[in-house]
């Protein structure tokens, strides 16, 4: 199909799509009467986090009801892997969750593994290791400085965001990119640590954790933080797990559900760490979870860091079937030369079964769903994600609260809106 | 606290005409369930001791084209109690598909149906809110089907370069 | 531009330029973003923002939220056919003169993303002035992007959005 049939279902104009007909039955009666007003927080809008279009209910400064509406973002990403070969398609999922892009990727490549059961060498776990939780202290960086941003506390983005440029480096030494790595593969890694790696990532353990401490100096104990955060968006245990809600969100709430923990990968168990639980269920509590969830971060990073000194071996897994020789093979061997025709040209086939792996991204429980059928490409890929869920509950968070109050609690459930929308 | 009891024979037992066939592969249990008793399983392995099965993880549309039942719809569980995962799975006609809604069950489905019914077609009955989520509201046709095209823009060589160049209004140089 | 200074009476002087260079000098000194961040590119635009990569230094302070006040859009992400009509209706509410980056592949031409639902380039909507290549693209090829235009506007002529304006009458 060219481009012009699939153009005219949506020309550009300037006019808007939408009538009161399609919202008529989310609104309350008293709507209609014009007793409560109906104010859009259109796509465009510095609080929130990308473009999502929130239709607020308003009595007086009070919400009475939420209308999210998404699609903003749709990328069709979902239909474009299904197009690609398996490993083509692992570039498209950095881009979901733009924020934690290693962790997209590595429940797409444990999917692919579980799929065609390939094994995956102790060093690649490590490493794998080692990057989710740096790419959980970024995404965290960047929750905590528009967070404290969207309250008010504009400094607080300034000194995170200054952490993050160290973390970005770190990445870049290893994937050639500093945010859309696309370094973790089937089988393990793309490439081995580079040398300047351990020393850099040494260098910024040492700096890294007062800085957390004086994050919280500035905000846990400041009148105005409490305020403005405690009491806001409550949800009791039940309510977040019958919502699907996950992550921090849940942790807040009292319920003690880690994937990490529940159902490890990528060799989590052998790891000490802890999983912070809040007592109230609201936006503070969240705050001091994800908060304490970096200092938790910092810990595995640095058992990590100690175990990747001392396990040497492949990166990535030897089975020829599924990974690409190393190009100095290619000369001496007939076979690497056959097999990496192969790889390039036709890709690896997965056997006719479905899959379904859960990974702990910063934002919750993000899950694959990979079925194959037999051929080159992914039959149906469907990822749910801990961003679409979180919007979705905000209705219920943001019941009976004013609209300032609405700011800090979209920033406590941390969406991202490409996570949202795929 | 009651023993986890293996929820393949449960509901064999309270809902023998629901189970239709069970397949396992890599560990995980699919149980394929017959559409119009969807409801009542999920709420009874919500409800019952045993499974408490209180976490849905995902609602999915899956589209098997041209093999007939056209399309599926994977519903994947989780029991936080036990520690368990399960897949149900529907398979519905590829005319006029129609399941029952489990957002009775779980209101978290109700964003996950929606889109399953903007990607696929697949028409929930008893779903509070059906209309499209993640493409515009009057936009046409179901994108994830398998008879849908990519919709891809073709690559602007020297012989169509007028004819790519008349959807960019702007570009100059 | 002709400068003289006065001698030894420690007065400032006098300093003459042609009108044209002093309003783009302006225009360019103090060109105000649109905060119009869709996707990933908006987290480098802010890292861009923030104070390794600082932008307030090219006078871009801050990013205007609304586009009555903005005089350059920055179109950070991928645009997707729902979003369309927002983008174009306000790009028509920015007032001229203004100017539009597009940040990214995906705002260029749609880089990875070549399907129905993403508009294949922005300037299918909007006129471009500059387009900066990048998935996501670094700073400092934003920083670069942005000098890019800044000479641009310096070339300006002083009727052309004038002109541009009795054009679409």
């Amino acid at each position: 199909m060219t481009i012009a049939q699939s153009y005219q279902a949506y020309p550009e104009t300037s006019e808007w799509v939408g009538d009161i007909e399609q919202i008529k039955h989310l609104v309350s009666p008293r709507a209609l009467t014009g007793e409560t007003v109906l104010l859009n927080m259109g796509p465009q809008h510095p609080s929130t986090h990308g473009v999502l279009r929130l239709l607020l209910e308003l009595d007086g400064e009070t919400i009475v009801n939420v209308i999210p509406d998404i699609g903003f973002l749709h990328t069709g990403i979902e239909k474009n892997m299904e197009a690609k070969r398996f490993e083509q398609s692992i570039v498209m999922t950095d881009r979901m969750d733009y924020l934690a892009p290693f962790s997209n990727n590595l429940v797409y490549n444990l999917a692919i593994e579980k799929l065609v059961d390939l094994d995956v060498p102790e060093r690649a776990q490590i490493i794998r290791v080692l990057v989710a939780e740096l790419t959980r202290l970024n995404s965290h960086l960047v929750w905590l400085g528009t967070h404290a941003f969207d309250i008010g506390a504009m400094s607080v983005a300034l000194y995170c965001f200054r952490e993050r440029e160290l973390i970005l480096d770190l990445f870049e030494m290893i994937s050639g990119q500093r945010m859309m790595g696309t370094y973790i593969r089937p089988g393990g890694v793309w490439r081995d640590l580079p040398d300047e790696f351990l020393p850099a990532l040494e260098k910024f353990l040492e700096y890294f954790p007062p800085r957390i401490d004086e994050y919280e100096a500035l905000l846990t104990s400041n009148p105005l933080w409490i305020d403005r955060t405690q009491g806001v968006g409550v949800i009791t245990p039940e309510d977040a797990i019958a919502w699907g809600l996950s992550g921090a969100i849940l942790r807040a709430s009292g319920v003690n559900f880690d994937v990490r923990k529940a159902m490890p990968y990528s060799g989590y168990e052998t790891y000490d760490f802890d999983i912070p639980l809040g007592l109230h269920g609201d936006v503070y509590d969240r705050y001091l979870v994800r908060v304490q969830e970096m200092r938790e971060s910092v810990r595995i990073i640095q058992q990590a860091k100690e175990r990747v000194k001392k396990v040497k071996g492949p990166f990535r897994s030897q089975n020829r079937k599924f990974v690409p020789p190393p190009r100095s093979e290619l000369g001496h061997s007939m076979e690497a030369v056959i097999h990496h025709f192969k790889l390039w040209t036709e890709g690896f086939h997965a056997p006719k079964g479905e899959v379904h792996v859960m990974v702990e991204s910063p934002r919750g429980v993000i899950a694959c769903y990979l079925s194959g059928d037999g051929g080159n490409k992914p039959h149906r890929v469907h990822f749910r994600t801990p961003s679409f869920i979180g919007v979705q509950a905000l209705p219920k968070l943001a019941q009976d609260h004013l609209i300032a109050d609405l700011v800090a609690i979209i920033g406590s459930v941390d969406p991202v809106l490409g996570d949202c929308d795929r | 606290m009651h023993d986890s009891k293996d929820p393949v024979e449960a509901i064999r037992a309270q809902f023998p005409k629901a189970c239709l066939e069970v397949v396992t592969f890599r560990g995980e249990t699919t149980i394929y369930i017959d559409p119009p008793q969807i409801a009542d399983v999920c709420l009874y392995l919500r409800d019952a001791d045993g499974l408490r099965f209180n976490f849905l993880i995902d609602v999915t549309g899956i589209d098997y084209y041209p093999d007939e039942p056209r399309f599926a719809v994977a519903y994947h569980l989780y029991a936080m109690l036990y520690n368990r995962k399960l897949r149900l799975k529907v398979r519905l006609p590829g005319d006029n598909p129609h399941v029952p809604t489990v957002t009775g069950v779980w209101p978290t489905a109700n964003w996950q149906e929606r889109e399953a019914y903007d990607m696929f077609g697949i028409i929930f009955d008893g779903h509070p809110d059906l209309r499209r989520i993640l493409t515009a509201a009057d936009w046409e046709g179901h994108p994830q089907r398998k008879d849908y095209p990519l919709g891809y823009e073709t690559v602007q060589f020297s012989f169509n370069f007028d004819e790519v160049n008349r959807y960019k209004p702007y570009a100059k140089e | 531009m002709g400068i003289t200074t006065a001698s030894k009476s420690g007065a400032l002087g006098w300093a003459t330029l042609r009108l044209e260079d002093a309003v783009n000098w302006a225009r360019a000194g103090a060109m105000w973003p649109l905060g119009f961040g869709l996707a990933c590119c908006a987290i480098e635009m802010m890292s861009t923002q923030m104070s390794h990569y600082d932008l307030s230094r090219f006078g871009m302070e801050l990013m205007r939220p609304s586009p009555r006040q903005a005089d350059l859009m920055i179109v950070a992400g991928r645009l997707s056919r729902k979003m369309a009509p927002v983008l174009r209706r306000l790009y028509d509410q920015m007032p001229a003169p203004k100017w539009v980056i597009a940040m990214g592949d995906c705002a260029s031409c749609s880089g990875v993303f070549n399907n129905y639902a993403i508009v294949q380039g922005v300037d299918e909507i909007v006129p471009v002035d500059v387009y900066v290549a990048g998935c996501p693209p670094r700073p400092e090829q934003l920083i670069h992007g942005i000098l890019t235009l800044h000479e641009r506007v310096k070339g300006e002529s002083l009727t052309q959005w004038r002109r541009a304006e009795v054009e679409r009458r």
